[in-house]
C-alpha cells in the first residue's frame, strides 16, 4: 500500500492548481467587474415589503416599473427599508442585497440590441409576499 | 438485543436508561421520525411548486413556514441527532470501554432534543432556518419566532453537551493497549467533529440571545434605526453554521471510511491522509463562512480572502474521495445495500463539489446565489451525500440493533428510487436556478422553461418519496419479523462485524 500513497499526492497536486487557476480566473473577472466605467448614471433602488422604488438623477421616482435606455452604463445604488431584499435582475445577471442601512452599488452597460422588457425580482426571502415582489424593467432605444 | 422483539423489554427502561445503546436507540428512532416528517414537507413543497399559482397550499403564509419547519427538522432533528445515534451506540465498543464517559449526561443530551423539537414543530416558525434580521426580529410573527428561537438554543445546549462526552469519551476512556492511529476512521470523524461543534456553535448561541433581546425590543444589535448592523447577524450565524456542514459531512466521511474497506474486503488505501484531511479540514473549514454572504456587499478583499479559504477546503474533499476510490480499485466488491448507499453518494458527492466550486467562483455567485440553484447544490450533498451514507450505514447497523437481518430486495427498491429521484430531482433545480428562479417562493413566473424543470424536480421528489415508503417498510417490518441475523458475519464479508454481546447489562 504505502509506495502507492505517491499518487494520492499527485492527485492532490492536480486538483489544487485545477483550483489555484479556478480561483485565479476569479479573482481576475471579478476585479474587472468592480471598477465601474466613468460615464456611468446613478440610479437609486430602494426595496421594500414588497415593492422596489427607483430614483432617477434628475429626480424622478418610479415604483414597480424602471425605465432604462439601451447601450448605456447605470450604476445602481441599492437599499432596503424594512428588511433585507435582494435586487436582482436575472437576464443581466445583476444581483445584489438590499440590505437596511447600508447601500450596496453594482452596474451594468446595457446592450445596444437589448431592447425589451425584463424581469426585476427580489431574491432574499423578505415574508409574505416575497415570491412576487416583481418589478419590470424596460430597456428602451 | 436492544429491541429484540421476540424478548421485548418494557417500554420506561429503554426509556430512562443511560445506556449508550439504549440513548443511541432513542436519538436513532427520533431522528429517522423527524426525517419521514420532514420529507413529508418537502412532497408538500415540491406540490405545490408543480404548477404555478396555487397547487395544494392556499396561501404565501403556511407555505413559508414549512420551508422553515423542513429545514430546521431536517438539520437538527434528522442530520444531528443521527450522528448522535451512531456515535452513542459505536464510539464505546470502537475504543473498547463499556459506555460513554459521562452516560447520565449523556441521557440528559438526548432528552433536551425533545423539548426543543417541540418547540420548532409547535411553533411553526416563518422566518426560514437562517431567521436573517431584520425579519426575524421585526417582522417575523410571534409567538412562532420565539419558540423557533428557544428551540434552537436548547438543540445547541444538547449538541454542546453530547460533543463534550464523545471528545473525554474518545480521548480519556479508550483502551490504553489501542493507539489513535489504531482506531476506525469514524471515531476520528466524530472526534474532530465534536471538537468544531465546541468551537463553532458559542457564536450561535450569542447571536440567538441577540436576536430575542431585539425581538423584544430592549436592544438594537441588528437594527439599523439603533446603531446595529443586520449583517453581523449574518456573520455571527454563518460562523457556526459553515464549520456545521462539515459537522454534518465529516460523520458521513467516517461512516463511509467504515463501510468502504469491509465490503471491498481490502484494507483503508492509506488511513494517515484520511486522518490529515479530517484534521486540516476541521482548521480551514473555519476560514470560508462569508462565502454565503457574497452578495451582502463584502469589500473586494473580503470576498477574495473568503473565496480563497473556501478553495482551501476542496483539496480535503478530494483526499478522502481518492482514498475511497483507491480502497475499492481492485477489490471484490460485495454489493449489498450499505455499500450501494455509499457509492451512490459518492457519486453525488462530486457533483455537489463540483457545485461548491462553482458558487465561490466570485462573478458567477452572483448568478446562483439565493437561486434553486443553491437549493440544489445543498440538498446534493445534505440528502445526496450525508443522507444516503446514514441510510446506508443503518442497513449495517440494522443486525446490530435488531438481531434481524434486513430484506435486501426491498433495500435495493429504496436505493434506485431514492437515487434516480435524488438526481433527478437536485439536477432540475439547479438548472432552474440558473433561469433564475429564487429560493424560497410560493410561485413562480409562469415560463414554460421554469414550468417543465419545476415539474421534472416534483416527479423526483415523488420517486425518492417511493424510495423511503420501501424504507419504512423494511424498517418497520424486519424489525419484527426479518430473518434472524448471523451475528458474526451478518453480510458474508468476513468476521468483522461488531462485537454484539458488549451490550449487556443495561444500568
Amino acid at each position: 500500500m504505502g509506495s502507492h500513497v505517491i499518487y494520492e499526492w499527485i492527485y492532490v497536486g492536480a486538483v489544487v492548481s485545477l483550483l489555484i487557476w479556478v480561483g485565479a480566473e476569479a479573482w481576475y473577472g471579478e476585479k474587472l467587474l468592480h471598477e465601474v466605467p466613468k460615464d456611468h448614471i446613478t440610479i437609486k433602488v430602494t426595496g421594500q415589503q414588497w415593492f422596489w422604488t427607483f430614483e432617477h438623477p434628475d429626480g424622478k421616482r418610479e415604483v414597480g416599473t424602471l425605465h432604462l435606455q439601451a447601450g448605456k452604463v447605470y450604476k445602481f445604488e441599492i437599499t432596503g427599508k424594512d428588511v433585507i431584499h435582494a435586487f436582482n435582475i436575472p437576464h443581466f445577471a445583476i444581483m445584489i442585497d438590499a440590505v437596511p442601512g447600508r447601500v450596496n452599488t453594482i452596474w451594468v452597460k446595457i446592450p445596444e440590441d437589448a431592447v425589451g422588457e425584463y424581469l426585476i425580482q427580489c431574491r432574499e426571502y423578505c415574508g409574505l409576499l416575497h415570491y412576487n415582489m416583481r418589478a419590470n424593467l424596460i430597456v428602451e432605444a | 438485543m436492544v429491541i429484540e422483539i421476540a424478548k421485548p423489554r418494557p417500554l420506561w427502561q429503554i426509556l430512562f436508561s443511560t445506556h449508550h445503546t439504549d440513548v443511541a436507540l432513542l436519538y436513532l428512532i427520533t431522528s429517522i421520525v423527524f426525517f419521514m416528517l420532514g420529507g413529508a414537507l418537502a412532497l408538500t413543497i415540491r406540490t405545490e411548486l408543480l404548477t404555478p399559482g396555487t397547487t395544494m397550499i392556499g396561501d404565501a403564509d403556511l407555505f413559508n413556514r414549512i420551508f422553515t419547519v423542513h429545514g430546521t427538522t431536517m438539520l437538527f432533528l434528522w442530520i444531528l441527532p443521527f450522528i448522535s445515534g451512531v456515535g452513542n451506540y459505536l464510539i464505546p465498543i470502537l475504543v473498547k470501554y463499556k459506555d460513554m464517559a459521562y452516560p447520565r449526561l449523556n441521557a440528559v443530551a438526548y432528552w433536551m432534543a425533545v423539548p426543543g423539537a417541540a418547540l420548532i414543530w409547535l411553533g411553526w416558525s416563518d422566518t426560514s432556518w437562517m431567521a436573517y434580521p431584520p425579519y426575524s426580529t421585526m417582522r417575523a410573527a410571534g409567538p412562532a419566532a420565539d419558540m423557533w428561537i428557544f428551540g434552537l438554543k436548547i438543540l445547541g445546549l444538547s449538541s454542546i453537551l453530547g460533543a463534550i462526552n464523545f471528545i473525554v469519551t474518545i480521548l480519556k476512556c479508550k483502551h490504553p493497549d489501542l493507539p489513535m492511529m489504531k482506531t476506525s476512521l469514524l471515531v476520528w470523524a466524530i472526534l474532530v467533529t465534536s471538537m468544531m461543534t465546541l468551537a463553532a456553535l458559542p457564536t450561535f448561541t450569542a447571536a440567538l440571545i441577540m436576536l430575542y433581546t431585539d425581538r423584544l425590543g430592549v436592544s438594537g444589535f441588528f437594527d439599523p434605526a439603533r446603531g446595529g448592523d443586520p449583517i453581523a447577524y449574518q456573520h455571527l450565524f454563518w460562523f457556526t453554521f459553515h464549520p456545521e456542514v462539515y459537522i454534518f459531512l465529516l460523520p458521513a466521511v467516517g461512516m463511509a471510511y467504515e463501510l468502504i474497506p469491509k465490503f471491498s474486503r481490502k484494507p483503508i488505501f492509506s488511513y494517515g491522509s484520511g486522518v490529515i484531511a479530517f484534521l486540516v479540514l476541521s482548521i480551514i473549514g473555519f476560514a470560508s463562512w462569508a462565502h454565503h454572504m457574497l452578495a451582502t456587499g463584502l469589500t473586494f478583499t473580503e470576498k477574495t480572502v473568503f473565496m480563497v479559504g473556501t478553495l482551501a477546503a476542496v483539496p480535503m474533499s478530494a483526499m478522502h474521495v481518492f482514498n475511497w476510490m483507491a480502497t475499492m480499485w481492485g477489490g471484490r466488491i460485495k454489493f449489498a445495500a450499505p455499500m450501494k448507499f455509499v457509492i451512490g453518494g459518492i457519486m453525488l458527492f462530486f457533483t455537489s463539489g463540483a457545485g461548491g466550486v462553482v458558487n465561490t467562483t466570485l462573478p458567477l455567485d452572483f448568478i446562483t446565489h439565493d437561486t434553486y440553484w443553491v437549493v440544489g447544490h445543498f440538498h446534493m450533498m445534505l440528502m445526496g451525500t450525508v443522507s444516503f451514507i446514514f441510510m446506508g450505514f443503518l442497513y449495517y447497523m440494522f443486525p446490530l440493533i435488531t438481531g434481524r437481518m434486513y430484506s435486501e430486495r426491498l433495500a435495493n427498491v429504496h436505493f434506485w428510487f431514492a437515487f434516480i429521484g435524488t438526481a433527478v430531482v437536485f439536477t432540475a433545480m439547479h438548472i432552474v436556478g440558473l433561469y433564475g428562479m429564487p429560493r424560497r417562493i410560493w410561485d413562480y413566473v409562469p415560463d414554460p422553461t421554469i414550468i417543465a424543470l419545476n415539474q421534472i424536480a416534483s416527479i423526483g421528489a415523488y420517486l425518492i418519496g417511493i424510495g423511503m415508503i420501501a424504507f419504512l417498510i423494511v424498517l418497520i417490518r424486519d424489525s419484527i419479523k426479518g430473518k434472524p441475523a448471523d451475528m458474526r458475519d451478518p453480510f458474508g464479508i468476513g468476521e468483522i462485524y461488531y462485537d454484539y454481546r458488549r451490550r449487556e447489562p443495561h444500568h
